[in-house]
């Protein structure tokens, strides 16, 4: 990394250059767990926009006040305060949702994404930087969790959001919505993007050379 | 006798057919980070379990005495201030996420120093996978469902004493345990294999952790077999 990256840098950079699911291989639990379709998922991926910007905000606002070894203790009890109100938020307007996440909204506490953020982008720079960092941050966050939910929604049931549209003679394959699909969609899903970036450097190499 | 099974019961679903790391797919962090190594996928093994089921009863205690509505420890605060029909009321299980970061994170330091002053071989082993432990999702996500069992259950039958949620903690540690070694294992001879580049690290683990979870389904349905075979009906 050379200069400080900028409030524009930085929104990028979470969407695609550092994805945080599969360029970082942050926040495992959730992009795993909750994604057998897309409702959920992209339900979770707002919950963590939510959670991450208040929070990167907020840790942003007192990282004056912010004493090195006692750090980690205040990010971790902004974060539970943000993701206590989201979990009640959800109970009262989406109820059936909030049953079906169960405790992936709670775990939300522990999502390393959101706590290595705190860390390295909201307890350094100014408010602005911050929040486009998370919103970045969130979006790549969504992108990694709704790519492997439709693989396994469509895959799985044949459906995406609950209408259909492979044809009805499709079998489906159910491992790929119960726990081993999730771990194979990811696993080659991940494996492909890694394919993608290295063919990319190396042609960016040959390029080099050739000059 | 039921009460026994139950916990029998309790147990093996942590263990195998509802594996924490396999079937819910908590405590992936350290699953795909630190189980390249037989040795140190049990060392943390160990730690994730011993700290877990601490936890897990610590966070017992806390939701039966302080949050449940009608719990003994805030109806004895509150009686000071409020008639008695009122403070049994007193709901404060809103507060349950941020208690239970506290009780982990003061219980791994408490686990922490303990182990450096009386077990110092054992710390040299696992006191570096402490610290992380604490943001593993394993261990919420014990204390969690120990939570479920205990505030908002309908029926007083069924809320979950100590016993059970020692049970569910420990064998759950015990599940992360089998599925960290196995993996470890795994990746061991995955050394020697030719993987295509691109599959390299990570994203062949994860393909290896969905065989593994092909063969952990097989354990579907052993529970309610073993309740028939126990209960006799």
């Amino acid at each position: 990394m050379t200069a400080e990256p900028t409030a524009p840098e930085r929104f990028i950079r979470g969407i695609l250059p550092e994805n945080p699911t599969y360029r970082q291989l942050l926040g495992l639990c959730p992009t795993l767990a909750v994604t057998n379709n897309m409702k959920s998922a992209l339900t979770m991926a707002g919950a963590v926009l939510f959670v991450l910007f208040c929070a990167n905000v907020m840790v942003s606002l007192i990282r004056n006040l912010l004493k090195p070894h006692l750090r980690i203790v205040a990010f971790t009890l902004v974060i539970a305060a943000f993701v206590t109100i989201v979990d009640r938020l959800l109970a009262a307007y989406m109820y059936t949702m909030s049953k079906n996440l169960g405790p992936y909204i709670p775990l939300i506490i522990v999502n390393c994404i959101i706590i290595g953020r705190c860390e390295i982008c909201a307890s350094k720079e100014s408010v602005l930087k911050a929040a486009s960092d998370a919103i970045g941050q969130s979006i790549g966050f969504g992108i990694g969790l709704s790519s492997i939910a439709f693989f396994r929604e469509i895959i799985g049931t044949g459906m995406v959001f609950g209408t259909r549209v492979l044809p009805q003679i499709w079998p489906d394959w159910v491992i790929m919505i119960l726990p081993p699909g999730a771990f194979f969609t990811f696993g080659l899903l991940l494996g492909s993007v890694n394919y993608m970036v290295n063919r990319k450097n190396t042609s960016i190499k040959n390029r080099d050379s050739m000059k | 006798m039921t009460y026994i099974t139950d916990i029998f019961l309790i147990a093996i679903s942590a263990a195998l057919i509802n594996n924490f790391v396999l079937y819910y797919f908590v405590g992936i962090c350290p699953f795909i980070g630190v189980s390249r190594n037989v040795d140190i996928a049990f060392g943390m093994g160990f730690a994730v379990t011993f700290v877990m089921t601490i936890a897990g009863s610590i966070s017992w205690a806390i939701t039966t005495l302080v949050l449940v509505p009608g719990a003994p420890f805030t109806r004895f605060i509150a009686g000071f201030f409020l008639d008695p029909g009122q403070a049994v009321q007193i709901d404060l299980t809103t507060l349950s996420y941020i208690v239970y970061i506290f009780a982990i994170a003061s219980s791994v330091q408490f686990v922490e120093m303990y182990i450096r002053k009386f077990f110092p071989s054992l710390y040299k082993s696992f006191g570096v996978f402490l610290p992380l432990i604490t943001t593993n999702c394993a261990i919420l996500f014990a204390c969690l469902t120990i939570m479920s069992h205990v505030a908002g259950v309908e029926n007083p039958a069924d809320v979950w004493g100590l016993s059970k949620a020692l049970a569910l903690s420990f064998f759950g540690g015990v599940g992360f345990t089998i599925a960290i070694v196995i993996m470890a294992g795994i990746r061991e001879e995955l050394d020697f294999c030719d993987v295509p580049e691109c599959l390299q690290g990570a994203a062949i683990t994860l393909i290896v952790a969905g065989i593994l979870a092909m063969a952990f389904m097989g354990f579907t349905g052993v529970d309610s077999g073993l309740r028939v075979a126990l209960t006799g009906g």
